[in-house]
């Protein structure tokens, strides 16, 4: 299955899924700030730094893991975390697509106004 | 994470020059490119289409927050509704806002857009692919269009 497909699978599943509401906190963004270096962590290795216990931290990942950008994966007796980038790709390639649109519509008005 | 747009735009010409060209609905539809109904009242929904080449199918739909002379015009809506198949409007809009701050020079225009977290990601989502990545390649055909005709 493609990456693409997967996405939109999941993207039904959680079809209003919040993700700038998701990332609207600290300790979710500290998480996802070491998450995405790039390999799984146990509960316990996220844990550390943090002035929490496993169950906020557990708490905070379950939010991540609702809007798609963490998977939990299942080594053994051990549930380990991992980053998927693409809510967030997807995110900021929709700002910029908004951003890019205003920087248009400005050129256009201050060529407006200065002639 | 960053969910506003912010823009700081100078501009060469004096405050109530930008202030008319922001707020009177024919000056204001000439470089959004739009053609708006009627004149924008605060509270009030402005309606109107796109005039840009190949989005005239598209309506412009925008309610009106404030119109503090010279100095703040806001408005609601709901940023790139571009699918005619698709109800917007139970979505939370983004806000809008144009502030204007007298400079030696002129103007500055601090243009924001807020309000981003509040839409569904499935519309993000959607909204991107309608486009297939395409956007960027559009925008520089109507870049290119407004050069030949401006």
């Amino acid at each position: 299955m493609s990456h693409k497909r997967r996405s939109r699978m999941a993207a039904r599943r959680q079809p209003r899924a919040p993700v700038f509401a998701a990332l609207g906190d600290e300790t979710r963004l500290a998480l996802v700030a070491k998450l995405s270096r790039g390999h799984p962590y146990s509960i316990s290795q996220l844990t550390v730094g943090f002035r929490l216990t496993r169950q906020a931290i557990t708490k905070h990942l379950r939010v991540l893991e609702s809007v798609g950008i963490v998977r939990s994966v299942r080594t053994g007796r051990e549930s380990r975390f991992e980053f998927d980038p693409q809510p967030m790709e997807e995110i900021k390639k929709y700002l910029d697509l908004v951003s890019e649109q205003w920087d248009q519509v400005l050129s256009r008005l201050k060529s407006f106004v200065e002639d | 994470m960053n969910n506003r747009i912010e823009k700081r735009v100078e501009l060469k010409a004096p405050v109530s020059r930008v202030w008319r060209a922001l707020t009177d609905y024919r000056e204001f539809g000439q470089w959004f490119r739009v053609k708006l109904d009627g004149p924008f009242m605060p509270g009030q929904l402005s309606r109107g289409h796109i005039t840009y080449p190949g989005y005239e199918h598209v309506k412009w739909e925008a309610i009106v927050q404030k119109m503090e002379p010279e100095r703040l015009f806001s408005f609601t809506w709901h940023p790139y509704s571009v699918d005619p198949k698709i109800d917007y409007s139970k979505e939370t809009p983004t806000l809008v806002e144009f502030r204007l701050e007298k400079t030696a020079s002129g103007t500055l225009l601090l243009l924001t857009e807020s309000g981003f977290d509040k839409i569904p990601s499935d519309r993000r989502l959607e909204a991107f692919r309608m486009n297939d990545g395409g956007w960027t390649d559009q925008m520089k055909n109507i870049e290119n269009h407004v050069a030949q005709t401006s």
